[in-house]
Parts: C-alpha cells; structure tokens; sequence
C-alpha cells in the first residue's frame, strides 16, 4: 500500500463516520423528534458524559464479565485440545459434545442456567460456552498442523512426549491459538451480553446489557444508545488488544505477522 | 576394508497401501565414506534412508549396527530435502535443538553450537530466523543442527535438490569439505548423477521400485575434491559410467 493508501484506509471510514452521525443530527434537529423515538447523537454524548458513574461500573461488570470468560475459554480450550491431542479415545468420548454445547444457540440456554446457576455464575457460564469453542477447534487444528519432518526430526533426537508437547506441537499450533482468542473475545462479550439480557429480565444485575433492558423499559432511549456505544467499543477494543498481541507474539516469524519490504 | 557402521541385509519395505518400496536390499555402509544411493523418484532411496534412521521399520531383513553406535539419540543426524527448521526459534534455537531435548541447559550448549554454526559459515546469524535467511542459508542451518550432536553417521535425503545450481555446486563443495575434515561417514541421497560423482567415494545405483542395488560403483578420485574436478576430463568419464549404470538399471526393472 503506498502512503495515500494508508491515508484512505483511516481517513474514509471516519469521513463517512461524521457524515452519518451529521446527518442524523440534521434530521432529527429538522424534523423535531423527540428523543423517545430517536435522540440525536448530540444527546447521546451528553447522556454518556452525564449518566458515566452508572455506565462506567455497569461497562467494567460486563467487562470483568468478558475477560473472565475469555480467560476460562482460553484455558479450558487449549487444555481440553491438548488432552484431545494426547488421547484419540477422550477426544472421540468427548469432541461431539463440545460441537453441540457450540451449536446449542446460548440464548436458549440462558434462562435454564439463571435458574441452577447464582446469576454472576451464570452470565459467566454464558460468556464461557461461546468463547470456547473457537479455541478448543483452531488448537486442535493447529496441534494437528504440524510438520511431519520436524515430527521425525523430534523421533530421531529422542524426544519425550512431554517435549513434543512443549518444544513443538504448542509452538506450531501457536498461531491458530491467537486467531482462535481473536474470535473468542468477540463471542465473549456477545455470551456475557445475552446473558445479562437474559437476567435482566428477571430483574437482577448491573451489566451493561442490563442497563440496556432496564433503560429500555422506562424508554430512557438515549441511554439505550449510550450503553450501546460502549458496547460496541468494548468489542473493537477487545479486538484491537488481541490482535496487538497475536502480532506481538508471532512478528518475529509468523508469515500471517510478517510486512514485507517492496 | 574397514569396517561397517550399519548394514542392511535382505531388507524390504511394503507400505501399508501395499506399495513395495524397496525388496532384498543389501548393502553396507562402511566407516569414514561417503555413499551416495542414486536411482530415480521413487525407487525408495529416501525409503532405505528412514530405516537406517530407525523412523521406519523394515517388513522383511534386518537393519543392524556392527559397532553398536545408533542406540543413542544424536549418533544418527539427518538432513531433510526441505531445512524442516522451527520458524518459531532463531538459527542458534533451532541448532541447539539435538542438544536441548537431550535435557541440556542452553547455556551448557552455547559453545557448541556456536562452533556448529561457525563450520557451515553462519557464525554472525545466530540471532536470525529463518524466514529472514535465504533457501541456501536455511539448508547450511539444517546441516548445523545434524552436526551439533557431532554424529557418527549423517544421513541427507535429496537436501540440495530445491536449490539454485550455483548455491548447490558452493554447498557441495562446503559440505565435501566438512565431511571431510570431522571425518563423519554420510548417506547422500540423490537423483543427480553430477551431484552423486562429485561428491562420493562410491555410488549404489539403484533400480526403480522396488528398489534393490543394482551396481556397486567406486569413485576413485582424489578426496577431497578441488572446484577443478567438475570440468576435468576423469570426472566426465566417470560420469558416463555411473550414468549408463543408471540407464541399465531402469532397463532391468
């Protein structure tokens, strides 16, 4: 890409951004709506800026939320992979049911762990079930991927399983693992945000899916789009740090990590 | 004679989807030589090569060390067609490697393997990765890690076939000379006739699958061999011979 390029990749989508967000402006000033049916963006901010103390603590649960079940989904994935890897008998016992805890759509899930479940648990369990799956499939492939002559290789100098674990197959699976965190922490947030929906309607907790139910039902609408926007910048946040980690992690080799000169 | 490092009697390989990749092969691989297996694709050269490095076993005939020298990890190096580098470790993680999975601290093989990267004339890339370094330099690694373990028998299946000619006319020449000078007994694999008279002391040429030796040919030019001998006229000659010995052992087949 030439500098210009560069420059359009970054500058494009924020004109389009101030465009959009103008424009709203400009209906909702011209044709008088009232901000129970759509609040302008300017209101929004304000809201933001004046309703912070409540959305900030609400942002952070939902955040400690996310981490927490990304953190779980990390470990519970790359372990139950590398068990998968040690033992074809656990992994044919128990890969099926890891493919229908994915395909069990969590929102439907949901409402039965608020009921066997203390409710931080279960939004936690929510969060966890989504993210894991990404993680537990990408290792798995990337635990399979690896060389068969670098495979031969560790035979013939005598390693232990152990160090085949360790020196050769984590390593190659490495950057499957990354990319695997990179879709978990998306999901993450989405399982922690239908869950608290899903409590929110019973009419307990402080996520900021809840505050959207609750601001929902006294049509606090700017709040509605305030909490909204913090969503939504969670997400890219969580997205940008994982992939600031995934590239500071592979740079050195990783083709995927790699900027070529010319 | 000197003696035999490792020897195959009657040794045959059928794969499990019944493809016979070599029958009744014997041959011996003495101290101190190097021996080049030539023969076309798939005449289980690189078949005959994985059985003497125990990472297959034969389905018939034995596979036997007269000095008992393989029973350790590391008396056996091998270089593959491709580097088979680890991209995740730098040039001198990837040399330590043989070293390392012996439980060996990294300090403890620091020395060594910088000395094993100075033989293949890597010794300001250690650092490096191999990504960074070209097809050339990534086979010099590869031949660093089978020598760190300073083994007995070095076994390479096709390594330069990959390369450019000018970089595998220099690898030869390097490798001629390192093998010379550790005085390590190698097992080159190989599909060129060029290659296998300038670099070996004697030539097994090989019939197509399955394959078995066909002709027993001793190349008697002086060792180690100046860059000169690639245009002399004995090295012609000998060409000519090895390669109507490869003519007549696809005609046998």
């Amino acid at each position: 890409m030439t500098p210009r390029e560069h420059v359009a990749r970054v500058a494009l989508p924020l004109v389009a951004l101030a465009l959009g967000v103008a424009l709203w402006q400009h209906a909702v000033v011209a044709y008088a709506v009232p901000p129970y049916v759509l609040p302008s963006p300017a209101l929004v901010a304000r809201t933001l800026v004046a309703d912070w103390p409540i959305l900030r603590d609400s942002l952070l649960v939902t955040l400690a939320t996310t981490f927490e079940g990304l953190a779980l989904a990390f470990v519970g994935g790359v372990g139950l992979a590398v068990l998968f890897n040690l033992s074809r008998l656990v992994e044919y016992a128990f890969y099926p049911y890891a493919v229908i805890l994915q395909v069990t759509p969590v929102v439907a899930v949901a409402p039965l762990l608020l009921i066997y479940l203390p409710q931080p648990l279960a939004v936690l369990a929510c969060a966890w079930i989504v993210a894991f799956f990404p993680v537990l499939a990408n290792t798995t492939l990337g635990l399979n991927s690896v060389d068969h002559n670098l495979r031969d290789l560790f035979r013939l100098y005598g390693a232990t399983r152990a160090q085949m674990l360790l020196r050769l197959k984590l390593p190659a699976a490495l950057p499957y693992i990354l990319e695997g965190l990179k879709i978990a922490g998306g999901l993450s947030l989405i399982g922690a945000v239908v869950a608290e929906i899903s409590a929110g309607s019973a009419g307990a907790g402080s996520g900021l899916a809840y505050r959207i139910a609750e601001s929902g039902y006294r049509l606090n609408i700017p709040r509605m789009f305030a909490a909204l926007l913090l969503l939504s910048l969670a997400g890219i946040a969580i997205f940008f740090a994982l992939s600031l980690v995934a590239h500071l992690a592979l740079r050195r080799w990783h083709e995927s990590a790699v900027t070529r000169d010319g | 004679m000197t003696q035999a490092i490792v020897t195959l009697s009657g040794v045959g390989k059928v794969f499990a989807n019944g493809t016979r990749a070599l029958d009744k092969l014997d041959l011996a691989v003495r101290e101190g030589e190097f021996l080049t297996l030539l023969g076309p694709s798939g005449c289980g050269k690189s078949t005959a090569l994985r059985l003497i490095a125990s990472l297959s076993e034969p389905t018939a005939g034995t596979v036997a060390w007269p000095g008992g020298r393989s029973t350790e990890p590391g008396q056996v190096g091998f270089v593959f067609q491709e580097p088979t580098l680890m991209p995740w470790a730098s040039v001198a993680g990837n040399v330590a490697l043989p070293l390392r999975l012996k439980g060996l601290a990294p300090a403890a093989v620091a020395g060594r393997v910088a000395a094993a990267l100075d033989q293949v004339g890597l010794a300001g890339f250690a650092g490096a990765y191999p990504r960074e370094l070209s097809g050339g330099m990534r086979m010099r690694v590869s031949i660093a890690r089978a020598l760190v373990t300073d083994p007995a028998l070095l076994l390479m299946d096709e390594p330069f076939a990959a390369l450019d000619e000018i970089t595998r006319f220099r690898l030869n020449n390097d490798l001629m000379a390192l093998a010379h000078r550790l005085g390590t007994t190698v097992v080159f694999v190989t599909h060129s006739v060029f290659e296998s008279v300038f670099l070996s002391r004697r030539i097994l040429v090989m019939t197509p699958r399955p394959g078995r030796v066909f002709a027993d040919i001793a190349i008697d030019a002086p060792y180690p061999r100046p860059e000169g001998f690639r245009t002399s006229v004995a090295y012609a000659e000998h060409c000519r011979r090895v390669s109507e010995a490869l003519t007549a052992a696809m005609e046998a087949a």
